[in-house]
């Protein structure tokens, strides 16, 4: 009862905070002063990407998102090494049932469409919705499938660590190459900055995004991974 | 327009809280938690929403010279897909300890976990 009133008490705590921010909004109807910065003509055109929320995460910000990224990596080796901790004193079981014929060869269709769409999603992160988390977690989810299927086979997580340790080295690599040939670290004006609104267009974007995608991936595809060997040995 | 979507946003952070109070199935418990970060992304968004515009893409419609007049406010959005990934991030932690949990405890509920008990 006392737990119950105690919920009860924090639950309307929380609606009344909710209440006063919802009473508060009333739509914008101007950009604030920093918004402002980056729908700048001048510096639009400095940037180059089309994607706006692009330029602030690769660059304006860039280093939040190397942070970010970091993290990622951080729970995807915490996951791995508790998860192997546990398997050394798992028992062994028998094998789970096959998977259907139906899903078996539509997973099979599937797989190679939906890892070309990840591509297509972070290669093209300056100019369409996307960027290389979401074209990284498109990849991920074409892994699922595999795995579902059981198409893997032993699963190979060396492959991963290789493609992610590369792809963050690169990622610094470029940032740095900022400080010595342009303005600062993760500055994208290291390389010709082509026409706006192109594919090769705003300097070091795409290939950032790119290795982010593929860190990403290989990341969320190794947690995955883990999960499901830990799952097997049950 | 904004209103619908800053309701929803609150309404399913309270959802989430209530889920995370009240439920037993420490499965239930990270779905709560799951629900309480959507609607905190929901109520991101949509606080920084500005009146008949569209998103900071720029492309055909929108040009450059125009773009101030046009797109609505771009940081809340790239900080939004932070939290996205830092979010997917916690509740993976959060299945691989609920994972461990139930092969030492041999169940979901939480109050078969004596030791965590104050």
């Amino acid at each position: 009862m006392i737990r119950n009133s105690l919920i009860f008490i924090v639950l309307l705590g929380f609606a009344t905070m909710m209440y006063t921010l919802y009473a508060n909004f009333d739509g914008n109807t101007e950009l604030n002063n920093v918004a402002r910065f980056y729908a700048n003509e001048q510096n639009i055109q400095d940037v180059g990407a089309a994607n706006l929320v692009t330029a602030v995460v690769v660059t304006y910000r860039g280093l939040d998102t190397l942070g970010e990224v970091t993290i990622l990596f951080l729970t995807a080796a915490i996951i791995g090494f508790f998860l192997k901790l546990q398997q050394a004193n798992a028992s062994h079981g028998e094998p789970k049932r096959k998977p259907s014929e139906i899903f078996e060869t539509a997973a099979r269709v599937l797989t190679p469409i939906i890892f070309v769409l990840g591509i297509y999603v972070f290669v093209n992160g300056h100019l369409t919705p996307g960027g290389g988390f979401q074209g990284g977690a498109i990849i991920a989810s074409s892994f699922v499938l595999m795995l579902l299927v059981g198409q893997t086979g032993h699963f190979n997580s060396k492959l991963f660590n290789i493609i992610e340790s590369i792809s963050g080295v690169v990622f610094v690599f470029v940032g740095a190459l900022g400080i010595a040939l342009a303005g600062g670290f993760l500055d994208n004006r290291i390389m010709e900055m082509g026409t706006f609104g192109t594919l090769l267009s705003a300097g070091a974007i795409p290939i950032i995004y790119i290795f982010v995608g593929l860190k990403v991936g290989s990341e969320l595809s190794n947690i995955l991974g883990n999960f499901r060997e830990v799952q097997q040995e049950n | 327009m904004e209103y619908i979507s800053i309701i929803v946003g609150l309404l399913l952070i309270i959802f989430g809280l209530w889920g995370v109070l009240t439920q037993k199935n420490i499965l239930k418990i990270i779905i709560g938690f799951s629900l309480f970060d959507t609607g905190l992304h929901v109520v991101m968004v949509s606080i920084s929403y500005v009146k008949g515009r569209t998103a900071p893409i720029l492309d055909d419609t929108v040009s450059i010279a125009d773009a101030a007049k046009k797109i609505v406010d771009p940081i809340p959005q790239a900080l939004v897909l932070t939290a996205i990934v830092i979010g997917l991030g916690v509740t993976a932690l959060m299945l691989a300890y609920a994972m461990k949990m139930y092969k030492q405890k041999g169940t979901l509920d939480i109050s078969g976990y004596k030791e965590l008990n104050g």
